[in-house]
């Protein structure tokens, strides 16, 4: 039976330590809604979207209740607009985006993902129009979610499409600094990922699944507490543990969701994702690992060692890992990454080396609206060609800002947060982005 | 099924007949009560079975949260399954 101090730590971890299951997003496939008349197709989407998710609100609500932990968001992620509107004779997609944000707002669920486009080795005419349509697709549009593959290990990165993902970013702060909050460049993007802004319900995947995004950075903090001054052993070992608990909650909301819907169970993504509360951020897990700002010198070992012990701790406590499981790092939407950007121990060359060890990438980074197109670019290629020969997803998710400049902050509000503008290297990329074509896919050996 | 209620407020007398007496007439099972009192606020928990309940678990949770604000202490319930996957492998 269930001792009361096994009770009692499990109500202080969602009381005092900000323990919850980020996300419950199911995956929905929309390939078979396929159509060459876009009015039907975006009829079909609707119909099946608000069909397959119709109780998924009301089943997240009902567990959050029943099991007295938060299930902060109810997300919906779909078959990549790319492909499964490829058959739509249209010029743009602006309008299926719409229609995903209807369906969306229709069943209550908080983001919707899937406006993405799949193109490490080139692009395909709806590929083609997909892109072009994501400035106006996410000004048009409150929480429909777009990303764009650029690289992947195997085939190397199309930098062709790296300069245009420059331009479209700029395109979109421009139409509404929002919707840069909503789009993600990646290169080894996963099929199964829950979190926003890059989840997209891979052509691999069945045709609806559950999967469940955990959190925690709280829960990890509170329990670094109870060994300060301890050494790295028993560091990890406590990391370990707690990411073994954290994770067991999600693997239960996740079963239990997958009962209530009878959708299939996809896969658990051991993540710790911050949000802007006090508490709640991985930024004060380095100060409780004795740095004393993110960004000093041994953030990038801390985050190593946080990274691979959440993954050690929550691969034992779940049936299906998934998605990107590791520590995200965005700075908008942590507390102690804000404060250690404002005050400069933060900076973007410390958050791209931070890249190479964490689950994804440069994410929600605002920078000075006058950055080049071409400087964003080489940003997003720097960032693909780690992933690239790293084997691992990175991602790009930067807000230029109009009309401001380093030392203005910028609000998004909600999870999303607020985020001081960081600087960003004066020197151009200009020559090297304009030369066009593809990175080779790397070698897999001499690993140096 | 089972769930857990825990009792958290300032001690006083009558707490647990209050809580006894609501689960009783819903015809809940009390199977297991511990209580502590650090200076003078009391934590009770309950392991409690619901499977012959006359309320279903959302009004069951609004009785007892109503009978807390009665007498100024804060009742929760929760599915037993929370704690058993944290903490049972």
């Amino acid at each position: 039976m269930i001792s009361t101090s096994e009770i009692l730590e499990t109500n202080s971890m969602i009381q005092n330590a900000n323990l919850d299951v980020r996300t419950i997003t199911m995956g929905i496939s929309l390939l078979d809604c396929a159509d060459s008349d876009i009015d039907k197709f975006n009829e079909k989407i609707y119909n099946k979207i608000t069909t397959k998710a119709k109780d998924l609100v009301k089943v997240g609500n009902d567990l959050e209740f029943e099991l007295g932990v938060p299930i902060v968001n109810k997300r919906i992620s779909v078959t990549p607009i790319a492909i499964a509107a490829a058959g739509c004779n249209t010029d743009d997609y602006v309008s299926i985006a719409r229609t995903l944000d209807k369906a969306a707002k229709a069943v209550g669920v908080n983001f919707l993902g899937g406006f993405s486009a799949l193109v490490h080795k080139g692009c395909t005419p709806s590929d083609n129009k997909l892109i072009n349509s994501i400035p106006q697709a996410l000004a048009q549009t409150d929480i429909v979610c777009s990303s764009v593959n650029v690289g992947t290990t195997r085939n190397g990165i199309d930098m062709d499409v790296v300069k245009r993902m420059g331009q479209i970013i700029k395109k979109t702060s421009e139409s509404s600094v929002m919707g840069c909050a909503k789009l993600v460049v990646f290169c080894n993007a996963v099929e199964d990922n829950p979190f926003m802004a890059g989840a997209f319900h891979g052509v691999g995947e069945k045709d609806c699944v559950i999967n469940v995004g955990v959190s925690g950075p709280g829960v990890v903090k509170k329990a670094l507490e109870q060994v300060r001054g301890a050494d790295f052993e028993t560091l990890c070992e406590t990391i370990k543990k707690t990411a073994f608990k954290i994770t067991r909650v999600g693997q239960l909301v996740a079963q239990e969701a997958s009962r209530r819907l009878d959708v299939p169970f996809g896969i658990i993504d051991l993540s710790l994702a911050p949000t802007p509360a006090v508490g709640d951020s991985i930024a004060e897990i380095f100060q409780e690992m004795g740095l004393q700002e993110a960004g000093a010198p041994g953030t990038t070992a801390a985050l190593a060692m946080l990274n691979d012990n959440v993954k050690k701790g929550g691969v034992m406590a779940s049936s299906y890992v998934g998605g990107l499981s590791g520590a995200f790092i965005p700075v908008s939407e942590d507390n102690g990454m804000i404060e250690a950007a404002r005050m400069g121990a933060l900076t973007l060359e410390k958050l791209e080396a931070m890249t190479c060890v964490c689950s994804v990438g440069l994410d929600m980074i605002a920078i000075p609206g006058n950055t080049t197109a071409a400087t964003i670019s080489g940003i997003i290629a720097d960032e693909a060609a780690i992933g690239m020969i790293n084997s691992k997803t990175t991602a790009v998710r930067l807000i230029p800002v109009p009309e401001k400049n380093v030392g203005d902050f910028v609000e998004f509000g909600g999870l999303l947060g607020y985020a001081p503008i960081m600087p960003v290297n004066r020197f151009k990329c200009d020559d090297f982005i304009n030369r066009g074509g593809r990175i080779p896919a790397p070698i897999h050996s001499f690993k140096n | 099924m089972n769930c857990i209620i825990t009792v958290l407020g300032k001690d006083k007398i009558g707490i647990i007949g209050k809580v006894c007496t609501l689960l009783s007439d819903k015809n809940v099972n009390i199977l297991n009560i511990s209580e502590t009192i650090i200076k003078d606020y009391l934590n009770m928990i309950m392991i409690v079975d619901i499977s012959k309940s006359t309320e279903n678990f959302r009004e069951l949770a609004e009785s007892l949260s109503q009978a807390g604000k009665e007498i100024d202490v804060e009742i929760r319930i929760q599915l037993e399954s929370i704690f058993d996957c944290m903490h049972r492998i």
